[in-house]
């Protein structure tokens, strides 16, 4: 009996959260303000500046989808999130989308009932050992201790690779980036395994990084990209639109330099369609015609965002890899805006 | 005469032989060194070990302070200025330090407002703490929350206001009906103060201006140490009233209140504060529509006060327990009421019994506002967690910044810890 009434709560409370969702833009317009989930802080992908400005990769897609919804690209609420306080904000409805660098699996896009509408980052766990373990090989990691941040995917992975191998390892569980850099130079553990992108952009910030090699196998597949929650398809379809027209927008070669002049109209209808000048995208889901134009004008197309924030002339040093367009070797292929 | 007895004697001294000084290993350092050091073998051996850990922790202590760089954009520019050498990267704090006290989303033309709060804070307290203080002081204290809401918050000039009113309303009619009847004016009082309050609450909206004076500031935007001390001094200034009434609920003869008292203090210790915390956080946002979810500031203030309030209650039972029974007879032969039997007799002193315990709780309390890091408000440590380690500037800067905290921390820390001393001197009376 109780426990009926209990669900019975939950039904009620699920439902008004339900309700609520259903019509994100309207609520996001009537606010004036996009709320979106960041991560605490992560090197190069969100953190906020000795001005109290929020920078990165990943606070740049919030820029774009506020730019895209509402015109401004400062019209955001960062709401900082914990790996364990980032579903539930957004499930709950405290934020409207999640931008932070959340590994996209089945479970979380089914059984927590979220939606990923893209990926903006494609990346895979590796491991860090430093130099003098002489180790070349993850296969070689028989009983190693390693730091691990609890309540990710990585965890996960990390016990399944070592299982698949048969080989024993002992975990070290920690909070924070932050703090697992600190233990692994400790030499709390003999290897720290998360993001190969993480890795890199630990590594950079280490006194000596050359005593630090990054192990050659990646154990898994981690994209990443941004979340909205289930139930309401028409802002989904924002979020995952504005993401493809700043991969479409590199593509074509728009940048926030030329976009405003490509917008008098060009010979590319693609760009045009893209920028709002020809055909009626924007329309179909109640945005202004010029709303990519926005996206992309507020920080720049993908290429610029990733140059900007974790490109390999910043400290964290990433080379594009998988995250290059389709066209040169990498993963990025939007579909087409018609 | 004397001539002769000059002549029979050699030699006679005339004047007193002036003191000469002990000898060297008899006086001063020597003599010092000799009985508090090396009085023994063992004391000896204990003395060089000891020096020489003293010379190990400052030889390498010394150089990272001294050598400290105070004045460079980024790590790796300390790490080029020190070229090699040992030294502390002091500059994150020079350039952090605004995030590291305020938060980094405060507008720091604003600072200004929590400064001065803070120094209404340090008035307002005096005459409650030292108690030689002229009373009229106490005016500052009772009007100190509203100015410190207004000052902190903004908004409005007229929600403080409201706000003081109501609890005026609810005192006075506590007041005039509480003498005859405790109930009646106790829930009385809360009735009036709700009244005042709804109607005022209608009135602010009707009346609120566009631009008021104070900008307002969105409690998530608080942050930094200053998060720290407003949870700490908030949530211990509610605690103790509270945990007075739940340790006197505790030993009541009336069966209901003592069950939702013991209830509530048993559940509360059972549980670990992190659990509230997320509680507050996380699971009351399901419970309420998105938006009227009540302000996470306030739902942190209810689950801290809530966790010391049932620590404090025990340690006040105790204090209470440990007053002999006749106490209490000697109350009720004078013919006092309950009320007046505790306030003048009782509480006075079971409360001076619980001072250590109490100023135990309020310093562990104090600390464990840290906690809040985990539900993503950025307090001093979760500040220093989050944005500045993230930062591409300043990741793996770690002493600097948690010593920075630890001494932010202990200052406050070790001068409670000296008021509550001063305070049990202050009131001891008996003779030991």
């Amino acid at each position: 009996m109780k426990k009926s009434i209990l669900f019975g709560a939950l039904t009620v409370a699920g439902l008004a959260a339900g309700g609520a969702a259903a019509a994100t833009l309207d609520d996001v317009k009537a606010r004036g303000k996009l709320n979106c989930g960041v991560t605490t802080g992560l090197v190069g992908f969100a953190a906020p500046d000795a001005n109290g400005e929020w920078k990165g990769f990943d606070v740049a897609v919030c820029r774009a989808v506020a730019a895209a919804v509402l015109g401004d690209p400062t019209a955001v609420e960062f709401v900082p999130t914990t790996g364990k306080t980032r579903f539930t904000a957004l499930a709950s409805g405290e934020i409207d989308m999640l931008a932070r660098n959340t590994t996209w699996t089945f479970s979380r896009d089914v059984d927590l009932k979220f939606e990923f509408t893209g990926i903006n980052y494609y990346d895979g766990q590796g491991f860090m050992v430093p130099k003098e373990l002489g180790v070349t090989s993850a296969k070689e990691l028989n009983g190693a201790t390693v730091c691990i941040q609890t309540g990710t995917t990585t965890e996960l992975n990390l016990a399944d690779f070592f299982r698949a191998n048969n080989m024993e390892y002992e975990p070290v569980p920690i909070e924070t980036n932050a703090e697992a850099q600190q233990q692994f130079l400790a030499g709390a553990c003999d290897v720290y395994t998360t993001d190969a992108s993480g890795l890199a952009a630990t590594r950079a910030t280490f006194e000596d990084p050359t005593a630090y090699v990054i192990l050659p196998e990646i154990v898994s597949k981690e994209p990443l990209g941004p979340l909205v929650r289930h139930g309401d398809p028409e802002w989904g379809d924002i979020v995952r639109w504005t993401l493809y027209a700043l991969i479409t927008a590199e593509e074509l070669g728009v940048t926030s330099t030329n976009a405003a002049e490509l917008a008098s109209g060009t010979n590319n209808p693609e760009v045009n369609r893209l920028l709002g000048t020809e055909g009626d995208l924007g329309a179909m889901f109640n945005l202004d015609a010029d709303w990519a134009l926005k996206a992309i004008s507020s920080e720049g197309n993908y290429g610029e965002i990733f140059a900007k924030n974790i490109g390999v002339d910043t400290p964290v040093g990433l080379a594009r890899g998988l995250n290059a367009q389709w066209t040169e070797g990498g993963l990025l292929y939007a579909p087409p805006f018609r | 005469m004397a001539d002769t007895h000059a002549h029979s004697v050699a030699f006679v001294r005339k004047d007193v032989i002036p003191e000469s000084p002990p000898p060297a290993r008899q006086t001063g350092v020597p003599k010092w060194l000799r009985e508090n050091l090396f009085s023994s073998w063992a004391n000896t051996a204990l003395t060089i070990a000891a020096a020489w850990a003293i010379y190990m922790v400052l030889s390498s202590f010394l150089p990272w302070i001294l050598n400290g760089v105070w004045d460079a954009s980024s790590l790796s520019q300390c790490r080029e200025i020190l070229a090699g050498k040992t030294g502390a990267c002091f500059a994150v704090l020079t350039e952090r330090w605004h995030q590291l006290l305020f938060g980094f989303t405060y507008p720091s033309e604003l600072y200004w407002r929590p400064v001065l709060a803070f120094i209404i804070m340090l008035v307002a307290f005096a005459p409650v703490l030292f108690f030689d203080l002229p009373r009229q002081m106490l005016v500052v204290t009772v009007l100190f929350p509203f100015i410190a809401f207004y000052l902190i918050w903004g908004g409005p000039l007229l929600t403080p206001i409201i706000a003081f009113l109501g609890c005026v309303a609810g005192y006075l009619v506590f007041s005039h009906y509480g003498k005859a009847n405790f109930a009646t004016g106790f829930f009385g009082g809360i009735a009036a103060a709700f009244i005042v309050w709804s109607i005022g609450g209608l009135l602010v909206d009707l009346v609120r201006p566009e631009e008021p004076w104070m900008t307002p500031v969105p409690s998530r935007d608080l942050g930094g140490f200053m998060l720290n001390m407003m949870l700490g001094v908030t949530c211990v200034s509610l605690s103790v009233p509270l945990g007075i009434v739940l340790a006197l609920g505790r030993q009541s003869d009336m069966p209901l209140i003592k069950a939702v008292c013991v209830i509530f203090i048993e559940f509360i210790r059972g549980v670990p504060l992190i659990t509230l915390l997320f509680v507050a956080s996380v699971m009351l946002a399901y419970f309420f529509p998105p938006e009227s979810t009540v302000d996470l500031f306030l739902r942190v203030v209810i689950m801290i006060t809530m966790f010391s309030s049932a620590y404090i209650a025990e340690v006040i039972r105790g204090g209470l327990a440990a007053l002999p029974k006749g106490q209490y007879e000697a109350a009720d032969s004078l013919g006092l009421d309950y009320p007046q039997a505790m306030r003048l007799i009782i509480l006075p002193q079971a409360l001076k019994i619980s001072i250590p315990g109490i100023v135990n709780v309020a310093v562990g309390l104090f600390k464990d506002t840290t906690l809040v890091s985990v539900i993503s408000m950025f307090d001093l440590i979760g500040m220093i967690r989050g944005p500045i380690l993230a930062s591409t500037e300043w990741s793996g800067v770690y002493w600097e910044l948690f010593g920075f905290a630890a001494l932010l921390f202990f200052v406050v820390c070790y001068g409670i810890s000296q008021y509550s001393q001063w305070l049990e001197r202050r009131l001891a009376t008996d003779h030991r």
